[in-house]
């Protein structure tokens, strides 16, 4: 069985999968990658059942196998290199055994995931492999830990991803508690341009903007109720704070809606100082945009494309012959 | 439009998130609407289209598939099920006696939290020994149990600022209820007192101790009784069923 030897890494390294649905009752959240779309990009690039991926935070580490594996490298896009040469994100690359996969600091988003042929095999727990150390199920990574993987060799391919790395326009659905924003204060938050505030975590990001707080009607003295993934909470003093897939299950302050899955990985890879802007939707529209994960595996699907290398340094496109699309042989992609 | 529910409704359902739905049994927490979500919960977690059902201190989560389940049927089914729903009348299955120590070592505001009652240390003490407390509601990390429901001295604010660390198993006050922090926390909440009871151990066949509806009782220990209990996860908690 393969090996991934995590040589050093981190800070903020961690195992994730797509989390442990059925424990809420238990006070266990959904937990998960922060950035889901990263798995179905990691899924559609290397086909096949997964195990787990490597979550890194800003920042990558090195690592290396003890046979000859295929990676995918995907989510925010990171500087990588095996021995000096640079790797192209959102694609697959083989490794080659003993060899140094070296990955440095996000150039875009926050988030990158490393995901070995078939996934990293590490123990499940309650049904997954999802580390949520603030819950105290699993432990992040500090580097010198290795994991077996499935591993193998197969297709090199790559794929457009989408853009998300950057802010943007986040839509949400209100919820239970929306009415106690009144009608102004609601417009106000629509109308506000928000930025990524540097604290964040696994477990939400801060907003940071100019101007009075978004207070709620009876903002400390509310029964505590359930609370899920992409709720928008005002703080103590009306400062909002985006839920992220390690939120806790319960909470207290009074949340003005809900991020829609389809944006949620724009808050999560938003990069300290990227711009956001809320808009409402109903839930009408958001079951429109609604993607399930398959579906978005199979979509894709559709957009890989064999991992060629760099044009500039390909004197005739037209020379390479590319059957079926794939690319299986031993050239030196990069 | 399903954003809004009826508001003269008995139980009110209202969206959380893109799939799921709060089932709110009442805006103020009664032994009564906790025992209504708990029994609810119990009814929904079985239907069709259902990921999930959990009940909170007034209210239920249901988490559904909408790839299995369209919304507007969904909700349908909800509000039937929901429409005229009395909890039936159950009694406490399991009971759980769990040592606490009380020593000052243990109970950093103690003394505070006997001022604000009025109670006095001993008194405090004696009056949450002989409660019979429930599990409201498990929830904000794993296992962690929500315990009620104090008589009316205890309805105590939480504190404005946050005490920065309290430690895992820390048994914590404000409004009525106990937590019984199953990891090491900042909060609001003040101390009070601290077990060995673990309530989240995955190295228990079980990780999960606590089921919402479970009865609680504390006994008061010393600190060296305490020290002794530590190396054990269940704290020396005993389980009767009822």
């Amino acid at each position: 069985m393969t090996q991934i030897i995590i040589q050093s890494g981190g800070p903020h390294l961690s195992l994730q999968d797509f989390g442990r649905l059925g424990h809420f009752a238990s006070g266990i959240s959904v937990g998960g990658a922060a950035d889901p779309l990263a798995l179905c990009e990691a899924a559609a690039l290397l086909e096949g059942a997964l195990g787990a991926s490597l979550e890194m935070a800003g920042h990558g580490g090195r690592f290396r196998f003890d046979e000859t594996c295929d990676v995918a490298l995907t989510g925010a896009p990171m500087r990588a290199s095996v021995e000096g040469k640079p790797l192209l994100w959102g694609a697959v690359h083989r490794i080659e055994k003993g060899a140094v996969l070296e990955i440095g600091a996000a150039e875009r988003g926050v988030y990158g995931y490393l995901t070995p042929r078939g996934g990293i095999l590490s123990d499940e727990i309650l049904g997954s492999r999802s580390v949520q150390s603030s819950a105290g199920i699993g432990s992040a990574i500090t580097g010198g830990e290795s994991f077996r993987v499935r591993g193998g060799a197969g297709a090199l391919v790559k794929l457009r991803q989408q853009d998300r790395f950057s802010g943007g326009l986040i839509r949400f659905v209100r919820g239970s508690q929306s009415h106690l924003f009144d009608g102004a204060t609601f417009a106000r938050f629509e109308e506000t341009g928000f930025k990524r505030d540097p604290r964040g975590n696994r477990q939400g990001v801060a907003l940071a903007f100019d101007g009075i707080g978004f207070a709620a009607e009876g903002q400390l003295s509310r029964v505590s109720d359930f609370i899920t993934v992409g709720d928008i909470q005002m703080t103590g003093d009306g400062r909002p704070y985006v839920l992220l897939a390690d939120c806790q299950t319960i909470g207290g302050y009074p949340r003005i809606g809900t991020v829609i899955p389809a944006d949620l990985p724009k808050i999560a890879q938003a990069g300290v100082g990227a711009p956001l802007r809320f808009a409402a939707i109903s839930l009408e529209e958001a079951d429109r945009l609604y993607v399930p994960h398959d579906k978005e595996i199979q979509a894709m699907k559709r957009n890989i494309e064999p991992l060629v290398r760099d044009p500039h340094e390909i004197t005739d496109l037209l020379a390479y012959q590319l059957i079926d699309g794939m690319i299986t042989g031993d050239e030196e992609w990069l | 439009m399903v954003e809004q529910r009826p508001q003269d409704a008995h139980i009110r359902i209202y969206p959380l998130g893109t799939d799921g739905y709060v089932l709110r049994v009442s805006d103020s927490l009664t032994e009564a609407a906790n025992a209504t979500a708990i029994a609810l919960a119990k009814v929904i977690a079985p239907l069709e289209g259902v990921i999930e059902a959990a009940p909170s201190l007034t209210s239920v989560f249901v988490r559904f598939d909408p790839v299995k389940v369209a919304r507007a049927a969904f909700v349908a089914m909800l509000e039937e099920k929901v429409r005229d729903f009395e909890a039936p009348d159950d009694r406490a299955q399991r009971r759980w006696t769990i040592p606490v120590c009380f020593d000052a070592s243990a109970a950093p505001q103690l003394a505070e939290v006997a001022d604000i009652t009025g109670l006095g240390q001993e008194a405090l003490i004696g009056e949450l020994c002989a409660a019979r407390l429930s599990v409201l509601a498990l929830g904000f990390a794993p296992g962690q149990p929500y315990l009620g429901i104090l008589p009316e001295a205890w309805d105590i604010p939480r504190q404005t600022s946050l005490t920065e660390a309290v430690p895992q198993g820390a048994i914590t006050v404000a409004v009525r209820q106990i937590v019984l922090f199953a990891n090491r926390s900042a909060t609001g909440w003040r101390q009070i007192g601290q077990t060995g009871f673990r309530p989240f151990d995955l190295g228990r066949a079980a990780p999960v101790a606590l089921t919402a509806g479970d009865e609680v009782r504390f006994v008061p220990i010393g600190r060296g009784e305490f020290d002794g209990l530590l190396s054990d996860p269940m704290g020396g908690a005993r389980l009767e069923t009822l």
